[in-house]
């Protein structure tokens, strides 16, 4: 119920939102926009997903930026210098992410460390190693990557739903499955909502954690396969700072950071809302980007407002037993 | 009679010395020191001089972490204080600019300490709001230009020298004189550990803990804003991309190196500082080896670790365990 109010207060910003900028420009309520939108945060979307199941679960991942810039670079060799074939590249590739997830989880669930600062390591490590091979930036020229950016599916109106937009939806559903409808994504929300009580209801607390940051870390991965294909290049400073916009992207899509609430669908939300401020601001033109992050930093701030005043509302109504007189809220142990 | 050797500050005191003699190793003019200009040059002034930026910070997240809170605008609040003091610099005399500088880093540290001890919004969320739109406003503030500036006295803040000594250098150990005095020097070192260790109870036995909480952040936002006008004088100009990017992750680490739990409950200021220099040296050896500068975030990544499972709980266990075990044998 209160999820599903969360959620339902980020649609009505988008929708209120689009339709603001469709009044000043009215070519943006266009199918070609609105595909280009998908597009263009494809593999935000992708990451943003991985993300959701690891801020219910109650961690937090920052090494998802350097991942997908690790996968960049790591691709564009093998497919360029070593001749992998580009499959078997991904493979290679999705499994080295697999097993650095899979670390990070262990790390934390092992030595009880605050998964913050061991993503923050995994951060630095991930993007020491793509720095370490290479600093430049490489071109990828192999033929599937033509094929996969020529194909598109055309939409009435003009736009092109391309093959990296329809991946972010069908990887989006396939998470919002998993999330929602297994036993899987139960003990996520579970994990989320206390962890002590879900050690002691017998569910495996160790190999969950290690389950949640090994599928951040492959869907990290899979954005930077995606990403690849976005820019066809493979480079060590890509996707800098996209920990944040991810972590944005989940809140502004009602998750609770402190875990045992949320959703994937609140996440795509989340991320065209974001996608919605930038078309914004390159339409009108004269705004520079910048007014995207404080645009970003002021929806945050009204979002976790909310959350806040919304779960304020909600401990006041459950303190509170059926049939009784409100009584005044008194701090526990003062002096009567 | 024994030799006791004080327990604390030990490892970081030993990692120090260790990471010198390594610097000393691939460059054997490393201690050098020579006097030009009244200032001294030398590379482990250099490594004074370099580390202040993250010094200052740490001076200031080692006591926002100190109360189980973090602090992730620093970085930001340091490009905003830059943009501040460079677009002022040319126009206003020095001290109307520090204040100015100040005045803004106090506002931001305000925000942050409303945001965390009045909304009691969780510290990460609540300081990640100003790291995201922070960079924005410090754009706002310079125009997305670079903004440079001549002004002597500010240029004197980032490269003159008091009685020898960078002036940054000076500043950072005046501001940890400062911070120690005002910190240890009465109980509110204590009620900042007790706010760390438990708010709940500590707010029961009559600590103010709102209070605590909200003054650290402000005290966290003036540090971050003074290292943002050094940094901004060190190269006579304000980058609102660049300036301060990612030092809020060496100030954290900085703070974690120095033995302060993330968890809060006890602080040193001056192992937080000692983290700092430790960080900075071995950024400046693995410049000074010639190893590609690509090694750094790596190393980084390596020392993390290593600091983070000796500080685990579970790792004191494994050890008692060990002995145990040896004894039984």
């Amino acid at each position: 119920m209160k999820a599903s109010t969360s959620v339902a207060i980020t649609a009505v910003v988008l929708v209120a939102g689009f339709a603001l900028c469709a009044l000043q420009f009215p070519n943006i309520a266009s199918t070609r926009v609105v595909a280009n939108l998908l597009t263009d945060n494809a593999f935000l979307g992708i990451v943003a997903a991985g993300m959701t199941f690891v801020i219910i679960s109650g961690g937090i991942d920052l090494s998802v930026g350097s991942v997908i810039g690790f996968t960049t670079v790591f691709t564009a060799l093998a497919v360029e210098r070593w001749g992998i074939p580009p499959f078997a590249a991904f493979a290679l590739v999705l499994v080295l992410c697999a097993l650095f997830g899979a670390a990070m989880g262990a790390v934390i669930h092992v030595f009880e460390l605050p998964p913050f600062i061991v993503t923050l390591a995994g951060m630095f490590l991930a993007r020491g190693v793509s720095f370490l091979l290479s600093t430049e930036s490489i071109p990828i020229t192999a033929p599937i990557y033509s094929a996969v950016s020529d194909f598109a599916i055309k939409l009435p109106g003009g736009g092109r739903l391309t093959a990296i937009a329809i991946a972010m939806l069908v990887i989006l559903v396939l998470c919002a499955l998993l999330l929602h409808l297994t036993r899987f994504g139960a003990n996520v929300y579970a994990l989320g909502g206390s962890r002590a009580a879900t050690a002691l209801m017998g569910i495996p607390v160790g190999p969950m954690t290690i389950r949640i940051y090994m599928l951040s870390s492959v869907l990290a991965g899979l954005a930077g396969i995606v990403f690849s294909f976005y820019t066809a290049a493979g480079y060590s400073l890509s996707a800098v700072g996209v920990e944040l916009d991810t972590i944005a992207a989940v809140v502004i899509g009602g998750t609770l950071l402190t875990g045992g609430q949320g959703s994937v669908i609140g996440t795509f939300l989340g991320v065209l809302i974001q996608g919605m401020i930038q078309t914004y601001i390159n339409f009108d033109g004269t705004l520079s980007s910048w007014w995207t992050k404080i645009a970003t930093g002021v929806l945050l701030f009204v979002f976790i407002a909310l959350q806040q005043g919304l779960m304020a509302l909600a401990r006041r109504s459950s303190l509170k037993p059926a049939g009784t007189r409100p009584v005044a809220a008194k701090p526990a142990g003062a002096p009567t | 009679m024994t030799l006791r050797i004080p327990r604390r500050g030990m490892a970081q005191a030993l990692a120090l010395i260790v990471i010198l003699m390594i610097d000393r190793l691939v460059s054997p003019q490393f201690f050098n020191l020579h006097l030009q200009d009244g200032r001294l040059f030398g590379s482990v002034i250099d490594v004074l001089n370099r580390g202040t930026p993250v010094a200052l910070l740490s001076l200031g997240m080692v006591l926002v972490i100190a109360t189980g809170g973090i602090d992730l605008s620093v970085g930001a609040v340091m490009a905003i204080a830059g943009a501040t003091a460079a677009s002022l610099a040319d126009t206003h005399s020095l001290p109307v600019v520090i204040a100015s500088a100040l005045a803004v880093g106090l506002a931001c540290g305000l925000w942050n300490g409303i945001l965390v001890a009045v909304l009691r919004i969780q510290p990460i969320v609540a300081t990640l709001i100003l790291m995201v739109a922070g960079r924005g406003i410090a754009q706002l503030i310079t125009e997305g230009r670079i903004v440079t500036f001549t002004s002597p006295d500010l240029v004197w803040m980032g490269n003159g020298a008091v009685l020898g000594l960078p002036t940054p250098v000076v500043i950072a150990l005046g501001m940890l004189l400062l911070t120690a005095a005002v910190v240890r020097g009465t109980a509110l070192g204590l009620l900042i550990e007790a706010t760390g260790g438990n708010a709940r109870a500590s707010e029961l036995s009559g600590v103010g803990t709102r209070a605590m909480i909200l003054s650290v952040y402000v005290w966290c936002g003036l540090c971050a804003s003074l290292a943002g006008v050094i940094a901004a004088a060190d190269i006579m100009g304000a980058d609102a991309n660049n300036a301060g990017l990612w030092l809020e992750l060496d100030a954290i680490l900085a703070v974690v190196i120095g033995g302060t739990s993330l968890f809060g409950g006890r602080f040193s200021l001056v192992l937080a500082v000692a983290g700092a220099l430790i960080i900075q040296a071995m950024n400046t050896g693995i410049l000074l080896s010639g190893y590609p500068p690509e090694l750094n975030l790596l190393v980084k990544a390596v020392v993390v670790l290593a600091v983070l499972l000796a500080q685990s709980p579970r790792l004191g266990d494994l050890s008692r365990f060990t002995a145990r075990w040896r004894r039984t044998k």
